[in-house]
């Protein structure tokens, strides 16, 4: 087989081409040079930040801005800690304003995050439909982090959602997929009527088995942070990462085989030299 | 005096100003930042002519770490 036949389409959301599917974020992290190490090791294209106040006059710490090349990372400002409507709108402006005096392609593009109760970090759907339905009607690409409940997913896709971002489970839970059943039906509902229609596993992976699981699913990508942030070694859990997301969607490309209840024979039937001591039935049975 | 709110915080100021000089104070580039009066976000180029005025509310933010 060619490489070309192994080649792959990338990944396309509002106005953005990523070839990389690994959105990563850059919360977390022990130091600003692991995450800059981590980040590279991803193979990422696209990392999230969030938008927080100034500290005004005793700056000691260091800006996350020193240490993601902007010119070789598209910034993805996210609303995160928001629980209203008109907060999630304020921070995605204030974000959208950074990025244009930065010069970074991502100010047209935001990851709206409305959350509804601080212990799950569990979204409010009410104020996340307006909140998606307000920016996409002021020009933003919104990137909507939303539960695994399908009907939520259809809403925010009709009111204009660039692209819907299902939990796999709780924000920094590390639980992995807990309803694939959910993200199975969110996929199929949401690419219905366009294949190309982003839907990208947000949140709760804890390792790489996590994430190929969520792209053999169909998803186009995974958005990710903790799981890479807090494991004992970040920079080699991005590069697993890296890994995970292409075998996960080079797997569902090239699509899983049907699972059986009984076992079917990889080698020839024919010319086997052993005889079948147990009967009928195990004529039918071969390794 | 004139008094007017910072990221929340009650401060005073001895006379109306720019935006510009309301920063003039933070260490940050400039273009790490972005600034609201009362929950409009002002343009960076609109700093030197943006007023800051009694009871505005300010918020000066920046980016961190964040998923």
């Amino acid at each position: 087989m060619t490489t070309d036949a192994l080649s792959d389409s990338p990944l396309k959301i509002g106005s953005h081409t990523l070839t990389s599917r690994l959105l990563v974020g850059t919360g977390r992290y022990d130091t600003m040079e692991q995450m800059r190490d981590s980040l590279d090791a991803s193979g990422t294209e696209c990392v999230t930040v969030a938008v927080r106040r100034e500290r005004l006059y005793d700056r000691t710490g260091q800006n996350i801005l020193d240490f993601i090349d902007s010119d070789r990372y598209i910034l993805l400002p996210n609303t995160a800690g928001c629980y209203t409507t008109a907060d999630a709108v304020r921070a995605a402006k204030l974000g959208r304003e950074i990025l244009r005096t930065l010069g970074n392609p991502g100010s047209d593009w935001v990851k709206l995050e409305v959350l509804g109760d601080s212990k799950t970090l569990l979204p409010d759907p009410v104020e996340t439909v307006a909140a998606c339905e307000q920016l996409a009607a002021d020009g933003f690409s919104v990137l909507c982090y939303t539960s695994d409940c399908p009907v939520t997913a259809q809403r925010l896709k009709k009111v204009g959602a660039a692209a819907v971002m299902p939990a796999g489970s709780p924000i920094g839970s590390g639980a992995g997929i807990l309803n694939p059943a959910n993200l199975q039906i969110i996929l199929e509902y949401l690419k219905e009527d366009d294949e190309d229609y982003p839907v990208i596993i947000d949140a709760g992976v804890g390792t790489a088995s996590d994430v190929s699981v969520a792209m053999e699913l169909g998803a186009d990508g995974v958005l990710l942070n903790t799981a890479i942030a807090h494991a004992r070694e970040p920079v080699r859990m991005a590069h697993a990462m890296r890994m995970a997301v292409d075998a996960g969607r080079h797997a569902a490309l090239a699509g899983r085989i049907p699972k059986r209840l009984y076992g079917t024979a990889s080698s020839p039937q024919e010319g086997v030299i052993s005889t079948r001591p147990y009967g009928s039935q195990a004529d039918e049975i071969g390794s | 005096m004139i008094d007017i709110t910072v990221n929340g915080r009650p401060t005073q100021i001895d006379r109306p100003m720019p935006i510009d000089e309301l920063l003039v104070t933070v260490e940050v580039p400039k273009n790490y930042l972005a600034v609201e009066v009362n929950e409009d976000v002002v343009p960076r180029e609109d700093y030197g002519e943006t007023i800051v005025g009694e009871g505005d509310r300010v918020e000066v933010v920046t980016l961190v770490g964040g998923g």
